[in-house]
């Protein structure tokens, strides 16, 4: 796949991913937009301007890894996929229906999904597993995970961040999609994260912030990626959940529930 | 040869055999390899072998991890703390995901002794054959447990094995087969059947030694694999003795017994009594205290056999 760092085309896809995510889940009737719209432009960076991936084969052995450990946030990862070519879009007619492939959580028989997810706190581990491996078998390859801020409420997630620092795995990326914004209100009012940069660093990882709907601030955050020896990457991304559609910005109730036709049509109008 | 060893031994021997002629097997600890064996794999190939330290759930994500980049992951724990603490990753990260990591549980039932309750799994083969795409394996002695970790790393999959800390009689031979969901007849017979797992079966043979003083001649099924289980054998052996009685170091609720009357409850129903734990947690005592305690003893197994027996229908 070829990268770009073309910044308006970025930014054209980013609305693009977005009309989609909030026509899928309102052909569902149900899903989740709220952390799915906050990671349109982490997916982006990632997906065309980062990780070495191949759509025509899936499954190349060198290919860079995403492990999406929100797994909720199927519509933004099917959408980043199907526009990257993995799959066609004749898919989304059955976006959480019976019979469909685009299960209602990612779902790792979807092409270009790398592991199947939904059940919070478990990403972590796996892309751990993953490094190590590349390690022992002297690949280059560089495994990513993107985990939601209320999901860093679960314990095993630091029971991962502590593995990564202790083995050394300068090849993983943790990437934290911090909405501030979990299903029932805000993190710092459900269970405070902060200081959470203080706690990756405390926790052995090279840690640094960005603002994670700007692909500029996003792309100079993962550069840093294996530039510490020796130190897993977290990004504590500050994005907003619900970003590009105003009503739904950092609105909890929009974290798991559908636009209907005129609210969709509203939300499209503001992303044209 | 010693007559009885811990089927933990056996799995710590055979590990360390296959790891000679296969470089993709891995052994990953949660701080236990001591108490599992896992620490014989550990001394002989520590490139590779992980402990994640005491953290079960981390142990099961990082093993699917493994297994994605073709590696065979064995995971070792107790089985309390890793199929208990970990279900989720085991059912989301390994079943639904269908990940090649094998689990094995040492320090399963009231045989773990000492530690009490805390320590002593009951409820695994439960919990853990209610996930599709998981197995299910209870090696009856030392020389099982050693062939069911070969079977684990030839066999693609998830697949669980619990363990034993307490010594069990050796009751197979080395030539006997072992196959994956094919119980073995240890003894014919024809006025009942008593199937069996683990520790439980050689109580099922010292069963069937003193029952033939009284004349009855009771039939003993190593049931090694909960998961596929034998559906033939219980099929057989309900038409060919007509009386079954199942025995195994577990809560009643939802182990070897409930698979064995799922299939004789559907297929051929049959006067059937399930020697086990009854919905109690275990307790400090020495192994042999506690199965009497528990009602998991040869004498409990011939009082359920002349039960069923009497159940029958002439």
């Amino acid at each position: 796949m070829s990268k770009t760092t073309d910044i308006e085309f970025l930014k054209s896809q980013a609305k693009l991913y977005r009309r989609e995510i909030l026509e899928l889940t309102n052909a569902a009737k149900c899903g989740h937009p709220g952390g799915s719209l906050s990671a349109v432009e982490i997916l982006l960076t990632l997906y065309s301007c980062q990780m070495n991936h191949d759509p025509a084969n899936p499954l190349w052995e060198d290919r860079d890894r995403l492990i999406v450990s929100k797994g909720h946030i199927s519509p933004a990862v099917y959408v980043t996929l199907a526009n990257q070519k993995y799959f066609s879009k004749d898919e989304y007619k059955l976006y959480r229906k019976f019979g469909g492939l685009l299960q209602g959580h990612v779902y790792r028989k979807v092409p270009g999904v790398e592991f199947s997810t939904g059940s919070l706190g478990h990403g972590l581990s796996v892309a751990n597993g993953l490094a190590i491996a590349a390690k022992m078998q002297n690949k280059r390859y560089k495994t990513y995970c993107l985990l939601g801020d209320g999901e860093i409420q679960e314990g095993s997630v630091w029971e991962a961040a502590m593995t990564a620092s202790h083995r050394e795995l300068d090849n993983v990326c943790a990437i934290i999609d911090y909405n501030k914004v979990q299903e029932n209100g805000p993190t710092n009012e459900i269970k405070n994260l902060e200081p959470l940069a203080d706690k990756w660093r405390s926790f052995g990882w090279h840690t640094v912030e960005a603002i994670g709907h700007n692909f500029p601030s996003l792309l100079e955050a993962f550069q840093k990626l294996g530039k510490t020896k020796n130190k897993p990457l977290a990004i504590i991304a500050h994005t907003i959940k619900g970003k590009g559609v105003s009503f739904m910005e950092g609105e909890a109730k929009w974290h798991g529930k559908a636009p209907n036709e005129e609210q969709l049509k509203t939300a499209l109008a503001e992303l044209n | 040869m010693a007559h009885i060893a811990a089927t933990r031994d056996g799995f710590g021997s055979e590990i360390v055999e296959l790891g000679k002629s296969n470089n993709k097997i891995l052994v990953l600890s949660a701080d236990l390899e001591d108490a599992t064996r896992a620490e014989f794999f550990r001394d002989a190939y520590p490139n590779r072998f992980f402990t994640v330290g005491i953290a079960e759930q981390d142990l099961v994500g990082t093993a699917a991890g493994l297994s994605m980049a073709g590696y065979i992951p064995f995971i070792a724990s107790f089985a309390v703390f890793l199929t208990n603490r970990a279900y989720d990753m085991l059912r989301l990260d390994v079943c639904y995901n269908e990940c090649n990591v094998k689990i094995v549980c040492s320090h399963y039932g009231v045989t773990v002794g000492e530690d009490g309750a805390t320590a002593q799994c009951l409820e695994d083969l439960a919990i853990l054959r209610v996930l599709p795409n998981m197995k299910v394996l209870c090696p009856a002695d030392v020389i099982e447990a050693r062939k069911a970790t070969r079977l684990m790393a030839e066999t693609p999959g998830p697949i669980y094995m619990r363990t034993s800390r307490a010594p069990f009689p050796i009751i197979t031979k080395e030539s006997d087969p072992f196959i994956l969901g094919k119980a073995n007849i240890l003894r014919g017979g024809k006025d009942a059947t008593v199937i069996a797992c683990g520790g439980l079966v050689s109580e099922a043979l010292n069963a069937a030694d003193d029952l033939i003083q009284e004349g009855i001649d009771i039939r003993v099924v190593n049931m090694h694999t909960i998961k596929p289980i034998d559906a033939a054998m219980i099929e057989k052996c309900v038409s060919e003795t007509g009386a079954i009685v199942t025995a195994e170091e577990h809560q009643r609720a939802g182990g070897l017994g409930s698979a064995v009357a799922e299939v004789a409850a559907q297929k051929c129903p049959v006067p059937m009594e399930i020697i086990a734990v009854d919905d109690q947690f275990g307790q400090s005592g020495s192994p042999e205290e506690l199965l009497r305690h528990y009602h998991l003893k040869s004498p409990d197994i011939i009082a359920a056999v002349k039960r069923v027996i009497a159940r029958k229908v002439k």
